[in-house]
């Protein structure tokens, strides 16, 4: 986490040096304060966690009522989930919504552990069809309707 | 006063059959989020943003409201019925309520929960009523360095009276500020941290934030962690009292939205700490102190009013001021930009039939909450069965299916993978979510309004604090930013409440407090 905040302030900072700073700028304070502001912000903070952890300060993971911390993370189910989703990015523009929408949810389902062959797709198309009506029919936002275009 | 015909017009239009529509819409949903585990009123309300797109504002709020309402409603089922909360506002009342529903008392404790929540929420937005326009018409006159002053106080009361570890906040909070960075310079139209992306340049969409690291990345999180085996629901009947249990609860409804309603108002963590303090509050009070611990109606009643009542509390500050003080009013917040609407002082003469029109729906909510969870407490209890994969598989559905809505292309959902990455590594180290989204929504605005006040006095800082108001928000930073130090020299009179009291534990009372409060995150466990 040290790491990941030190490597964000020095790209915020980085990023704002490269603005072109306006000589006939109206205003005395321009687009980079700001940036440089919050980049210096995350750098002394980087700094300060590193020190709080080193001195044995731990952050408290979030609990919740699912969440059961005294198992280790399962990475395998993360990483799945992960590429579940990373699946839909792909297939959403080529095999439509509806598609895409279902396989993003079996896929999820089964990598949460749900292991119905028969209930799982059926909710997954059934889910994804029916908001895929609800968005276009009725808040008219589009959705890629892709090689069912037509059908429903 | 003119509150009062503000007000019935603002009925006049809320029982139009659209907007009640809306106003059952949104309780429903509310209910069954709150009762729902790991998905709160936040991760709901950012997950309906996409409807933003299409459906008008007025019906928007009404329905958003009604969500936070009724998960403050639906959040006591599980506490009573299952001993794990279903909101964080409800982590109290499974002290006292599951003990009773072991007891065979749940109809009781679910009725003094639904009473009491409609209580504290009909009082509540009573206050609201009468104190908004109030406070509204004070500040109406505020300009850019008392909006900074503000904002600055939201970023600092946010992160540094919630949570555990300040740094942590603060880490949070930069991140979020860092995501607000990202699009074009709203002054001077330069590219800032868009990496020469055609699609950054507009800034990140708050929908994508608020929906990545409040669904992506819990469901994320929930995933590592899923725990396999699910606790017992315990069976209940009719919600109903007896006549030495309305006596009992009576007094602990109606002290409830004295502690909870001011809470609300400030930056201090929305419920939590209320309910905490109205339950040891009714203890105190209790003349039946054995029962504690063991199922006391008013350890039920208290809390839940007070939960209901600091609801009412954060609509007053996001309203009036533009203030958002829990992760819900952020994300409604956040809808009001959508709009491009922005809440304030001015909110009340620019939308005045906005805002009278959620209020009265609000009122017409809480009635319509009472009859939805009195008699049908046991039927929202049967939503706890919902298998967990189908649960996060929609929550992880609906949010590809929100961000890609918001501009029809896959770079949003590329965006929303990415933040809900770091959403589950916030969760992961401990970092609270809040602050970073507040960072996103109100960084830059807060930059806006800075840049402004500094170009009336031409870069002098002395701009930034030139009013009464702006120097009595400093004061009040100043106050908190010292606390910790503050506390430890000052003999600090005892009675009062502190607002922070997680960071130092004093002796004797507040010891009491504080083994209490450990005993309930462990009973959450």
């Amino acid at each position: 986490m040290v790491a990941f905040l030190a490597a964000l302030g020095a790209l915020v900072i980085v990023d704002a040096m490269s603005i072109a700073e306006d000589f006939t700028q109206s205003s005395p304070v321009g687009p980079k304060t700001v940036p440089l502001l919050v980049g210096g912000l995350l750098l002394v903070i980087a700094l300060v966690l590193a020190v709080d952890v080193a001195r044995g300060g731990k952050g408290e993971s979030e609990q919740g009522e699912d969440i059961d911390l005294s198992t280790p993370p399962e990475w395998r189910t993360v990483l799945l989930l992960a590429a579940v989703f990373c699946a839909n990015i792909v297939l959403i523009d080529r095999l439509g919504f509806p598609i895409s929408g279902a396989i993003l949810f079996w896929g999820a389902a089964y990598a949460l552990g749900s292991r119905h062959w028969v209930r799982d797709p059926l909710i997954a198309v059934t889910l994804s069809v029916l908001t895929y009506l609800l968005f276009v029919r009725m808040l008219a936002v589009p959705l890629p309707a892709g090689p069912l275009a037509g059908v429903i | 006063m003119d509150t009062f015909a503000n007000l019935l017009d603002g009925f006049a239009t809320a029982i139009t059959p659209a907007h009640l529509a809306f106003a059952a819409l949104g309780v429903l949903l509310g209910t069954a989020i709150g009762v729902l585990p790991g998905i709160g009123p936040a991760m709901a309300v950012a997950l309906l943003l996409p409807v933003t797109y299409s459906i008008e504002p007025t019906g928007a709020f009404i329905m958003f409201a009604g969500i936070y309402y009724g998960g403050m409603f639906g959040g006591s089922t599980t506490s009573i019925l299952l001993n794990t909360p279903g909101e964080s506002a409800s982590v109290v009342t499974a002290i006292e309520g599951y003990p009773m529903a072991k007891r065979g008392r749940g109809a009781q404790a679910l009725a003094a929960a639904a009473i009491g929540n409609f209580v504290g929420a009909m009082i509540g937005t009573l206050l609201l009523v009468l104190l908004a326009p109030w406070v509204a018409d004070v500040a109406v006159n505020i300009g850019a360095p008392d909006f900074f002053a503000i904002m600055l106080l939201a970023f600092i009361a946010v992160t540094s009276v919630l949570g555990k570890s300040r740094v942590r906040g603060y880490a949070a909070l930069g991140i979020g500020l860092s995501l607000g960075l990202v699009g074009l310079d709203p002054m001077t139209g330069q590219e800032r941290l868009t990496f020469g992306s055609l699609h950054l340049m507009d800034g990140i969409d708050i929908v994508v934030v608020a929906v990545g690291l409040f669904a992506v990345g819990e469901a994320l999180w929930v995933a590592a962690h899923l725990r396999r085996t699910s606790g017992q629901v315990i069976p209940v009947g009719r919600a109903w009292l007896t006549r030495s249990d309305i006596a009992r609860s009576w007094r602990p409804w109606l002290r409830g939205p004295l502690i909870g309603f001011p809470f609300g108002a400030v930056p201090a963590g929305g419920a939590e700490i209320p309910t905490f303090l109205s339950y040891v509050t009714e203890k105190r009070l209790s003349k039946r102190r054995d029962e504690f611990e063991h199922g006391a109606i008013e350890g039920v009643a208290g809390p839940e009013s007070t939960a209901s009542a600091s609801a009412a509390g954060t609509l007053t500050s996001m309203l009036t001021l533009g203030l958002p003080t829990t992760a819900t009013a952020a994300v409604m917040l956040a809808a009001f930009q959508q709009y491009g609407i922005q809440p304030g002082p001015l909110l009340f003469s620019t939308e005045p039939e906005l805002v009278w029109t959620l209020i009265a729906s609000l009122f017409l909510g809480t009635g319509l909450l009472l009859v939805l969870n009195l008699p049908l407490a046991p039927l929202w209890a049967k939503l706890l069965l919902i298998p967990r994969p189908y649960l996060y598989a929609g929550i992880l559905f609906f949010a590809s299916v929100g961000a890609y809505a918001v501009s029809g292309t896959v770079v949003d959902l590329v965006v929303l993978l990415v933040i809900g990455v770091i959403g589950f590594l916030m969760r992961r180290f401990g970092l609270p979510v809040l602050p970073a989204v507040i960072g996103v929504i109100l960084g830059p605005n807060a930059e806006l309004q800075m840049r402004r006040a500094l170009q009336l006095t031409d870069g002098d800082l002395g701009g930034l604090a030139n009013t009464p108001f702006s120097i009595t928000v400093y004061a009040v930073i100043a106050v908190i930013l010292l606390w910790p130090l503050l506390r430890r020299l000052l003999p600090w009179p005892r009675r009062r409440p502190a607002p922070v009291p997680v960071e130092t534990p004093p002796p004797d009372d507040d010891h009491e407090q504080e083994s209490l409060r450990e005993e309930v995150y462990n009973s959450r466990r």
